[in-house]
Parts: structure tokens; sequence; C-alpha cells
């Protein structure tokens, strides 16, 4: 699969201070990619760099296979963070103008903007105020001209914020069409429950540098530890812990059941196959549970932070 | 349509829609031409005031001098005895009462004249009483004298200079106020029109700012194109409103004279040139006016006004961009009002003093103050290449500027929560 985005070697600097250290990403077309970090990562300066806001000291970004130009303003469409519109304006006025200032002609933006206020059931806010609106009713219309020019790309920081779980779901299902259509789509939060659902590429930035990228499933493979969770029904669970615990690394786990069930998880060494286990706990006990531990992109995240500091 | 035009329109019918905007600009033609005619009409209404004064003259010398003037009436009470007079004026709520006693010499009479009345009398009218006092006690010492009163005001000589350039022409000896007064005009407008939009451009930079929507918009277009729309559409916005100013005021003001029948010229200045000078000095006065070098004056006033504004905008754009609030604006305000004040200052003593000086010549160079200074010097007269070059700087510093604010632009406008110092905006130059 062919890169919508490349960034190569991209550094800058605020002075003394350094945003960014060499930090390159491949963006795969047609893919939700999570750009993932903690505050002050650098996270922000890259998606600007992205879209030409600030400038790199070093470094290139390519579109499409092609250096990153002017022009290619109206193939981007970026939601940041923070996020505001004119208090005074109409909430229609102000849309056609963002709409038009993206390269849109006022008449297909205006068409455009119907079928999207259409779709969101807000024809009726044309001509009220941004202020007469609640912040998650600006958050849509914000949404709506993001992605009103239909860019290849589609950049999001922390889409979420602001939304209640309803809209939120609406919001999310919107992201994924807009995937089916064909936008690459860039996702950058601290939610980890919505990078668990969506994305299917990271890449993890910390204090200036990429530390980690690639596919989800990938990932999780090199981050998984050959470990089992099990839960066994026996008379004597003291006893099957002791025995275990002679021959395998074992500690506890914790997960909720009705019965009184020996819970553990057991790490394998490289020779040990999960089915030599299985065999070897069913002769001792009943097995109730037993399912390999993959790592959450919560797990990963923390850990890999902290294994950096 | 290109994206700077979107922005200038943007930003002309956010300005013009503004509330405070359109009170503004409809209610201060009002309030101006109101001010106007409420002054001509109190003045004239003071004037129309007639006053009674009675007098009293025991030596019977001026019965035939107090003659009524204009707002003066003058009552006759010599033959009444002082107390009784004293009481007839009290109760018929007269002005005053002049008490002009018998004397031994002119000299001792000029000393002991009176007046008596409730409260202080007007200057004015004391002024009038003691000139026909004074005439008359002078003729009257000239003809003791054995001098002949129709001598003397043959030989008492007027002398009036006539003022001549060396080919020839004749001026007015008003034309250095005339001079005065356009420079001023000009230099005064120029200061209160950057004051006044300068400081929308900032507000309006804030007001993105502070709206969060300045991320979204410069990922469509440039902070500098973003910056230099907000500075045009901005400065539309102040000449829309200084032509409606000029056209409603024009009209009230025409209307006001109408109606009211009150003339503003008699509450002025002109008034007291037009009395003061014949009828010649007024048309050369005229003439002066027609002299000054229009062309240039328009020409220069139209490339300072845009000059000065262009260069004070972009320094209210970076301080919008610098801080988050108008309150914190204020420390960065001084870069602004000081050459602005000095500007003033500099034109209203050193040009009308010496317009060619040094002091004036240099601040005319000097591109914060120049727009300022030069419009002040140019009615006297400016040699043309002391004009390029004011001009060439002016241009030179405005380019400077726009690429200094616009740095400071790109930088400020993403920068949150943070009281920049001069220091910090100096490292973001370097960013």
């Amino acid at each position: 699969m062919a890169n919508l985005l490349e960034v190569q070697q991209a550094t800058k600097q605020f002075g003394a201070f350094t945003a960014l250290q060499d930090v390159s990403i491949q963006v795969p077309k047609g893919s939700i990619f999570g750009l993932l970090g903690p505050n002050g990562a650098g996270k922000t300066t890259l998606i600007r760099i992205i879209n030409q806001i600030t400038l790199p000291d070093k470094g290139s970004v390519y579109l499409d296979g092609k250096p990153l130009r002017p022009e290619h303003i109206k193939d981007i469409g970026y939601l940041p963070e923070e996020r505001g519109l004119y208090k005074s304006m109409k909430v229609g006025e102000q849309a056609l103008y963002l709409a038009q200032l993206k390269g849109l002609s006022k008449k297909e933006a205006k068409d455009r903007l119907m079928y999207w206020f259409d779709k969101f059931e807000i024809t009726h806010w044309w001509n009220k105020k941004i202020q007469e609106l609640s912040k998650g009713m600006a958050q849509k219309v914000q949404f709506i001209v993001t992605v009103l020019h239909k860019p290849k790309l589609l950049i999001f920081d922390e889409p979420f914020s602001g939304f209640d779980p309803i809209n939120a779901t609406v919001i999310k299902d919107e992201i994924l069409q807009l995937r089916e259509e064909g936008a690459t789509i860039i996702f950058s939060t601290h939610r980890m429950e919505s990078v668990e659902e969506l994305c299917d590429h990271i890449a993890l930035i910390n204090k200036s540098k990429k530390i980690l990228e690639g596919k989800v499933s990938d990932i999780k493979r090199e981050f998984k530890s050959n470990t089992f969770e099990v839960g066994l029904l026996t008379d004597n669970n003291n006893g099957l812990y002791k025995t275990l615990n002679d021959k395998y690394s074992v500690t506890h786990a914790d997960f909720k059941t009705i019965d009184d069930q020996l819970k553990l998880k057991i790490t394998l060494d490289q020779n040990t196959s999960s089915n030599q286990l299985l065999t070897y706990l069913s002769e001792k006990a009943e097995i109730m549970r037993f399912n390999e531990v993959i790592p959450s992109i919560n797990e990963i995240f923390i850990k890999t932070i902290t294994e950096n500091e | 349509m290109s994206n700077l035009k979107l922005i200038i329109k943007r930003e002309f019918i956010a300005r013009v829609r503004n509330k405070t905007f359109m009170v503004m600009t409809f209610l201060s033609p009002l309030i101006f031409v109101g001010m106007i005619s409420l002054i001509t009409w109190l003045a004239t209404l003071n004037n129309e005031e007639v006053r009674q004064v009675a007098f009293f003259d025991e030596t019977g010398l001026f019965l035939s001098d107090f003659r009524d003037s204009e707002n003066i009436d003058y009552i006759n009470y010599t033959d009444l005895t002082l107390e009784n007079a004293k009481d007839s004026v009290v109760i018929k709520k007269m002005y005053g009462l002049l008490y002009i006693p018998k004397k031994q010499s002119n000299r001792e009479l000029a000393k002991s004249v009176q007046f008596y009345a409730e409260e202080a009398p007007n200057i004015s009218i004391l002024n009038s009483i003691e000139e026909i006092i004074a005439n008359k006690l002078t003729n009257q010492n000239f003809e003791e004298k054995g001098l002949d009163l129709n001598i003397i005001e043959d030989s008492r000589a007027k002398v009036s200079i006539q003022i001549e350039n060396f080919s020839g022409e004749k001026t007015s000896k008003m034309a250095n106020y005339v001079k005065m007064f356009f420079g001023g005009a000009a230099g005064y407008f120029l200061m209160m029109f950057i004051i006044i939009y300068g400081n929308m451009v900032m507000r309006s930079v804030i007001e993105e700012k502070s709206n969060r929507i300045i991320e979204i918009i410069i990922s469509s277009v440039k902070p500098l194109q973003l910056m230099m729309g907000k500075i045009l559409g901005t400065s539309f916005a102040g000449i829309l409103q200084f032509i409606i100013w000029v056209t409603l005021g024009g009209v009230l003001l025409l209307v006001a004279t109408s109606v009211f029948g009150i003339d503003p010229q008699s509450a002025g200045v002109e008034q007291s040139i037009a009395l003061d000078g014949n009828q010649e000095e007024i048309q050369l006065l005229l003439q002066d006016i027609l002299k000054l070098p229009l062309g240039t004056l328009v020409f220069s006033f139209l490339i300072y006004f845009i000059g000065g504004y262009f260069l004070y905008s972009s320094i209210y754009a970076a301080i919008g961009a610098a801080v988050d609030s108008e309150t914190d604006s204020q420390q960065f305000m001084l870069p602004i009002i000081l050459p602005l004040m000095l500007g003033i200052y500099v034109g209203f003593f050193s040009v009308i003093e010496n317009p060619h000086g040094t002091v004036s010549t240099v601040f005319s160079m000097i591109p914060l103050t120049s727009p300022i200074v030069m419009l002040m010097r140019i009615p006297f007269g400016v040699p043309w290449w002391e004009v390029l070059i004011s001009i060439l700087l002016l241009i030179g510093s405005i380019i400077f500027m726009v690429w200094l604010a616009g740095k400071i632009y790109r930088v400020g406008i993403l920068m949150y929560g943070k009281k920049p110092s001069y220091k910090e905006l100096f490292k973001w130059l370097r960013y």
C-alpha cells in the first residue's frame, strides 16, 4: 500500500527548545493513523508542519509522493485542538467563508453545506450566531467545515472533546464513512479507547522524538509476552499454585467469575507452546478460561514512555 | 475570489456590521453638528440681551455721549438724587448705576467714577463705558491745552505693512496661519485615523486569538495574507466611516444653518479675521489658499496617509498577536503613542516656528514621525528631493515593519497563556 503522507527527518527548534528531532512517519493511503504522545511531546508541531503553518528547520514532507507545496492546502482538512469560530458571525456565512478560503466556489460551498446541515439536522442554525450555540453545536459546525472540501488527508486533533457520547458516536461514524470514501485520516488524541477502536496504524512521539511506529497488529505482536490468562477449577487452589509456580513464571490475575477459581497469568518461555501448557493444565484441573494476554495500546503507551524516561 | 479579497471582504463586513461602529458613524456627525449649533445659539443668546444702565452725571459733561448701543441702553437719572437713583435701579432690576461725581480736575474725575451693581459687571460693558469717558476727558484735555481736535485727528497715522515676495506677488498676513491650519489639520487627522483604526486592527487580531479560530484560518491562508487582509479591510471600513462623517456632517450643518438661521462662522475664528482685515486682506487670503501647492498637498497627503497607516497598523497587528487580551496590550502601546505624540508636538511647536529648521527636517525624515511632520511642513513648501527621500525611507521602513510584524504575528497568534516581554518578542523573530 502506497503512503499518502511521508514526513522525513523533520526537525524544528524554537530558540533553545527542540520541539521535534528527526521525526519521520509514513501514513498509508486509506489508513486511520493514530498520532500519540504525552502532552508537549511535539505532536502539534508535527501537525502544524504538515499543515504548512510552521516550516521545519530540516526535513521534508511529501503528500502523494510530491513535496508539500502551498497548493496542497486544499487537499488537507485540519480540525485543530484549539478551535473556535467567530462569535458574532452567523453560522452559514461563517461556514461559507471558511469553505471559500479552502478554494471552493460560493455555489459549490453552499450546496455541500446544505447537504451536511441536512445530514446533521441543523439547517435551522444557518442564521444563528455562534454565540447562541452550545459548545457541542459549534464543534459540529467545525467538523463540517473541516471535511467540506473533500480533502485527501484529514487531520483531527482531539476530535471528540466537547461532544456528548451520542454526538461522539455520530462523529466517529462519519470519520469511518470518510475513510470508506477514500480519505486518509490522522488522528491525535489522549483517549486510548478511541485509538484502540479506530486506528490501524500508530506512531508514538515522546520528548520530540518518535519512539514507535507501525501497524497496530504488528506492534501488539511485538509487545505481547507469551502470557496467558487462565481460570482453573480445582479442589486445592494453593497446592496447584505452588506446582505451577515451580514450573512456570506465574502471577495472580484478576477477573470476575461466579465460582472460586484459581486466577493466574502464566508467562511461557520461547520453548513452550500454548498447546503444551493447555495439555499440562487439563491434567491438573478443569479449565474455565484460557486466553492470550494481548497488550492494550494504553499499556504499550505507558510501557514505552516509562522505559524511555 | 482570491483569499486576500475574501479576508478583506469579511473584515470589512465584520467592522461595518458592528453595532458600536454603526452608532459611532451616524451619531458622531449629529453630536458634532449639535455642539456647533448649540454653541452658536448660546453665543447669539448672550449677545441679544440688552442691558439697562442708568447714569447719574453730576458734571453734566457726558449727557450726550452715552448713546444706546447694541447691547446697552443708557437711562439718564441725573434729575433724581443719588439715593433715589440707586433705589430706582434696584427696583427696576436694571444692570447697574454709573455715578460720575463733580470734581475739581479731570485727573481727579478719572479716578472717582463709580459703578453700582448687584453683581460684578461684565468686563466688555465696563470697557465700553470707560472708553466713552476716557475719550471725552482726553478731548477736553486737548481743548484745554489749546489743541484743535480736527488737526489731531488728521495727523493720526495708520500703518499697514504690505507683504510681497521678491517676484512681486502679494501675500496676506494670514498666510502662515493658513499653511499652519492645512498642515496641522492633515497631521492631526492622520494621527486620529491611526489611533482609531489601528486599535480596531489590534482588537480584531485579539478576537481571532481568543475565539481560537486562528488555527483553522491559517491552515487555509498564510498569516501574512491574513494580517494584510485585516489591515486593508479595516482601513476600508475607516474610509467609509470618514466619508459618511464628512457627508452627513456637511448636510446636517447645512440643514442646521438654514433651519435655525444660525451662521456657524459668527462664533468661529473667521469672524475675528474677517473683522480685522479689510476687503483686500480677505482677497489675498483666498488667493493664498489657492496658491498653496494643492496638487502636491493632496498627493503627498495620500502617500503619507496610506504609508503612515500601514506602518502603524502592522505594529498594532503584531501587538494584537503577541497578547491574549486587550488589557495586556497596554505595555506595548508606548512605541506607538510616543512617536505619534512626538510628531504632533514637533509639528505644532517646531514646524510652525521654523518649518525648514533642523528639528523639523530631521523629524520629517524619520519614518515613524515623518507622515505627520512632513504633512505639516509641505504647505510651507518643501524641496521635492526632501519629500522623495522621506517617502523612500517611509516605504523602506513599511516593508521592514510589515516583515517584522509578520514574523511576530506568525508566532504570536499560536501562543496562548503567556504574557510576553519585549525580550520574548525579539526571540520570536528567530523562530
